[in-house]
């Protein structure tokens, strides 16, 4: 009954990072993209903790533990390379320039 | 142990529920800030059910450790990712579909 239940909660993990692959092509805007890829990252992390109960092996729980920060780290730095297209500028720099530069 | 094995498969079955209907709900709505509310809170519970369905089949306390760092991350960082996604795109003039730009 447990692998069941893990197979069955795979499968609809799955089927949820299909969806949400689905809004992240379709998007209109940026951001719709964005929502979806955070959404598919952290599904990702789901995923691979399910199998790794699945497959009975432990190393999958360190590489799912690396991914959920991966995953935060990337949609931030997207986000922040949007707004000010440079990754490098801090809110210091941000506050002067924000009447020169708008974006 | 059957108690301990049907409390998990109800959580996994509970979580795998709760991501479909966010993943339904962040493909149908129609603009952006009403998707923001599917997968802001879908994505909180249902990596807290599956997470906690997964903590109960656990046979040794390193695995438990690891899935509870797991929950503990994807708890601070799946509300910091939208807050700062909503903040963006507030600041970057996504507007609703009936509001003319007039946020001021």
């Amino acid at each position: 009954m447990t692998q069941v239940c893990l197979t069955a909660t795979a499968l609809a993990i799955l089927i949820v990072m299909a969806l949400a692959l689905t809004r992240a092509v379709l998007g209109p805007s940026v951001y719709d993209r964005a929502l979806a890829v955070n959404m598919f990252g952290t599904k990702t992390v789901l995923l691979i903790s399910v199998i790794d109960f699945l497959g009975g092996r432990q190393e999958f729980l360190d590489i799912s533990l690396a991914y959920a920060l991966i995953n935060f780290i990337s949609v931030i730095a997207m986000l922040k390379f949007y707004r000010y297209a440079d990754l490098h500028r801090t809110d210091e720099t941000s506050a002067s320039n924000e009447e020169a530069t708008p974006t | 142990m059957i108690i301990v094995d049907l409390l998990s498969g109800i959580c996994l079955i509970a979580g795998s529920i709760v991501g479909l209907i966010g993943a339904v709900g962040v493909l149908r709505f129609p603009d952006f800030f009403s998707r923001l509310h599917p997968a802001g809170i879908t994505d909180t519970l249902c990596a807290s059910l599956v997470l906690f369905g997964l903590i109960l089949q656990a046979a040794e306390f390193t695995v438990v450790a690891k899935l509870l760092l797991i929950l503990f991350f994807l708890l601070f960082t799946t509300p910091s990712a939208t807050l700062a996604l909503a903040k963006t795109a507030v600041q970057g003039g996504c507007t609703l579909p009936n509001d003319k730009g007039a946020h001021d």
